[in-house]
């Protein structure tokens, strides 16, 4: 494997600064994994302070609710930004994109080490915010004015909330440069005879992706740049008039908390669809490969992402149902919420089309792109219920509404992610993965997946609602009303504990296989796309000698043979 | 023209082949006859064609052009935001203890300074696509090509300080604009609606200010850089960030001058 040479490391600091999209790729796969190792971390403590309030964590101290309050803001923050904006698109955009389409390196590969810095400074501004005085923000990933407009709503929302708008400044910078190099080495760098119709889903995926980035996290700037106005200068875009914080009466200015939601949804919806997008586009090319199949209505699946990724954009008020919206407005997001329903069902039946009685090898990605499909299909189905207002109006900030985003876009998402790094391992280390230990990870991390998320639904329906600090040890009317919710709380924390143990399965096979792993063959998976391509093909000085014929998964099956055409090969007509 | 509809006469030998996948069939029951659907970067040709491994000429220029009409298009959404905002505040009021609805906004008066600067970003737009079209002139890229001399950056240079002066004079304009408005009382701090006048005008100017470090940054590359592709892309992506900024304060402009 050729590509594992390019990555044996200069010393001295030209290395340190590289621009190759692969050093890249893997460094920013490593930021992902250093922040979702903090983030279930983070997720632990908070299901232990959950249901058992009194436990005293080692090092800390009792868990005061602003503390819990800093975990749910600091996990939400690196799970959504720094693992699933960042992993699949950044990281897995630089590391495999420009092979898929047979471009040698990035358009811009100057912009590309720049958003590395830039990621790598918000996470550790991040981090940082919760030693400072007061500690970390508290208002949850969506920081909602005007509790996160004013210094003195709580401990984190001084310096610490400076801090997580900085943070999150950087990363939407990084973010648009991201994109902006993806798009332009899409549009442009595209070897000879790939057509756009020929191109992976994958980089179809990651193309909408990038755009939905360039439109939503230009949006979020501009409204954390207002927020920060908002808190150090004396404005109130998002502040209302005769607002009472915590003895500050707000008297100056007559702003509105819902544009900020609006603004911030406008961006958190699309934002959805950019972390969740690589993994359906992967799913789509392993469900292909391993069946041995054509992608079921390939240009239908091309035209269902580019949907999802327009009707993503129309639909960020109905994360505002019961916030004060009109309720007009509330029917027609209704409808475009619903609408998206449309193509995601499209693609569940092309995945589902595509491995009919295929017969299809069962390897670890192959696995994960399954579970991906399950969860995808689980998850989704709550959608439609929480798309309509009524409903909403019932089921907004209780469990319900925890369990279907965890469903749809953290477990699928993070599937996507295992999915991704089975497949494309080889390509890192011309190793492969030990499949024994990828099989007892899948099945132990999907079946504690649906342990820990399934009950969320029931006690949702319960109406146990998100953001309380604790479940157990209450003293008042609450602890009635949640007092059946306990011991699914308790038993959701259990799964989460096996869920998080599972993990260890996969850290130790990476470690393992690095170094000990089987050697890969040459394109290991039968694999068309270009990036399992010989080395000429990755790694010509000028990738003059090759050409794409045809589009990806051109599997064949005939009485005489059984076999494939890459996408690079040249003869035409196979039998 | 007779109303006769000849049916399609096929010549014999040909016949209808079974269409694949790949045949780049758009649905319409008929095959495109060679494949012209080309991979971008550079030439519009027919991929099967063309010569391989030789980009064209202005491959690199298209290539940061598109990256600078993507970054664009985030500042686009950036200050479609910041529009939105401006109409929110506009619009928003609040009910006293008598309930009655008060809504505060007072349109705040146009310093007669920004007709001025809007004519004089006007014409820097102006002279920026003279220096922009000078980078292109073909003789003159020839002329550099053989060695004689760098008629180029010798023709673009007092085009180039031309509108970086131009630029300059704006802003400084629209610091001007900020110092009448102080003299009628109207600060950043006074009330919702001057917020949203100084917020639109002060990231505007941020903005054109980069603009202005853009075009100086051109100017010292027409003299620093040897190569001429080089300078061609430098000049040409700070003209069409001038223009787009220039593009963008008409809006604004118009927002502030015919929608308070």
């Amino acid at each position: 494997m050729t590509p594992a040479t390019s990555l044996q490391h200069r010393p001295g600091v030209r290395s340190l600064f590289t621009t190759d999209h692969r050093v890249l790729g893997i460094r920013y796969l490593l930021l992902s994994l250093a922040a979702v190792a903090a983030g279930t971390l983070m997720s632990l403590a908070m299901r232990i302070h959950l249901v058992w309030p009194d436990r005293v964590f080692p090092f800390f101290g009792p868990v005061k609710p602003e503390d819990y309050l800093a975990l749910v803001t600091l996990h939400g923050t690196l799970m959504l930004f720094f693992v699933m904006t960042l992993a699949p698109q950044a990281g897995f955009g630089s590391l495999i994109l420009p092979l898929q389409i047979g471009a040698r390196r990035m358009a811009f590969p100057l912009l590309n080490a720049l958003g590395f810095w830039l990621y790598l400074l918000a996470f550790l501004v991040l981090l940082s915010s919760s030693f400072v005085a007061g500690g970390a923000a508290i208002s949850g990933w969506t920081a909602y004015p005007p509790l996160s407009a004013i210094a003195a709503a709580g401990p984190g929302q001084g310096l610490g909330m400076d801090l997580w708008l900085f943070s999150i400044l950087l990363f939407g910078l990084a973010s648009i440069l991201t994109a902006m190099n993806l798009l332009a080495t899409i549009v442009a760098y595209r070897c000879p005879g790939m057509t756009w119709e020929r191109l992976p889903l994958t980089v179809w995926a990651w193309f909408t992706a990038a755009i939905l980035t360039i439109i939503a996290f230009s949006v979020l700037l501009a409204a954390i740049i207002l927020l920060y106005l908002d808190r150090h200068s004396g404005t109130s875009f998002f502040l209302p008039l005769g607002d009472l914080v915590n003895g500050t009466l707000h008297t100056s200015g007559n702003g509105s908390p819902l544009l900020w939601l609006h603004l911030f949804w406008f961006f958190g919806h699309p934002e959805v669809y950019i972390a969740i997008l690589p993994g359906m586009g992967l799913t789509s090319m392993l469900l292909g490969n391993f069946a041995r199949r054509k992608i079921f209505g390939y240009r239908v699946m091309i035209a269902t992402t580019l949907l999802i990724g327009f009707l993503g954009i129309l639909v960020w008020g109905h994360h505002m149902f019961v916030a004060g919206l009109n309720p007009f407005a509330g029917t027609a997001f209704s409808i475009s919420t619903m609408a998206i329903a449309l193509p995601s069902a499209a693609k569940v039946f092309s995945w589902l089309a595509t491995i009919w009685r295929a017969r299809p090898a069962y390897t670890t990605p192959m696995l994960f792109a399954l579970g991906f499909v399950s969860l995808f299909i689980t998850g989704g189905l709550s959608g439609p219920i929480l798309a309509q207002p009524i409903l909403d109006q019932y089921l907004n900030n209780t469990y319900f509404v925890v369990a279907h985003f965890h469903l749809i876009m953290a477990m699928a998402g993070i599937f996507g992610l295992f999915a991704a790094t089975y497949y494309w391992f080889p390509l890192l280390c011309g190793r492969l993965m030990n499949e024994s230990l990828g099989r007892w990870h899948f099945w132990l991390t999907f079946v504690s997946a649906y342990m820990t998320f399934l009950p969320m639904h029931l006690a949702g329906l319960e109406g146990a609602p998100r953001h309380y600090a604790q479940f157990d040890g209450l003293h008042n009317a609450a602890a009635v009303l949640l007092a059946p919710t306990l011991l699914l709380q308790r038993h959701i924390t259990y799964a989460a504990f096996l869920l998080a143990a599972s993990q260890s399965l996969f850290l130790i096979n990476l470690a393992v296989s690095l170094r000990r792993g089987i050697l890969a063959p040459e394109n290991p998976w039968a694999a068309t796309t270009l990036e399992w391509g010989p080395s000429e093909v990755q790694d010509s000085a000028s990738g003059e000698h090759f050409q794409v014929h045809r589009g990806p998964c051109h599997y064949f099956h005939s009485p005489h043979a059984e076999g494939f055409l890459p996408q690079w090969a040249q003869e035409s007509n196979p039998e | 023209m007779p109303a006769i509809i000849s049916p399609p006469i096929t010549p014999p030998g040909t016949e209808k082949r079974r269409r694949e996948l790949e045949d780049g069939d758009h649905g319409g029951g008929r095959r495109p006859p060679t494949d012209k659907r080309t991979g971008g970067s550079g030439d519009p040709d027919n991929w099967n064609e063309r010569r391989r491994g030789r980009p064209g000429p202005r491959e690199r220029l298209d290539r940061y052009r598109l990256g600078l009409f993507f970054g664009l298009s985030a500042v686009f959404m950036f200050f479609v935001a910041i529009v939105s905002v401006f109409f929110v505040a506009q619009g928003s009021g609040h009910i006293d203890a008598n309930a009655r609805y008060i809504n505060e906004w007072l349109p705040t008066a146009l310093p007669p300074i920004l007709w001025l600067n809007t004519a004089v970003l006007l014409l820097s737009s102006l002279t920026m696509e003279v220096a922009r079209r000078h980078m292109f002139r073909e003789m003159h890229v020839m002329d550099e090509w053989l060695g004689l001399g760098k008629p180029i950056t010798r023709r673009t240079m007092p085009w180039l300080l031309a509108t970086i002066v131009l630029g300059a004079l704006f802003v400084v304009g629209q610091l001007l604009a900020w110092r009448q408005l102080a003299t009628q009382r109207v600060f950043y701090y006074s009330s919702q609606s001057s917020h949203s006048f100084f917020l639109i005008t002060g990231v505007h100017g941020l903005h054109l200010l980069l603009g202005v470090a853009a075009l100086v940054t051109a100017l010292i590359g027409l003299f620093a850089s040897k190569q001429l592709e080089n300078r061609q892309i430098m000049v040409d992506l700070a003209a069409w960030y001038w223009h787009s900024m220039g593009l963008l304060w008409l809006a604004l402009f118009s927002l502030l001058a015919f929608c308070q």
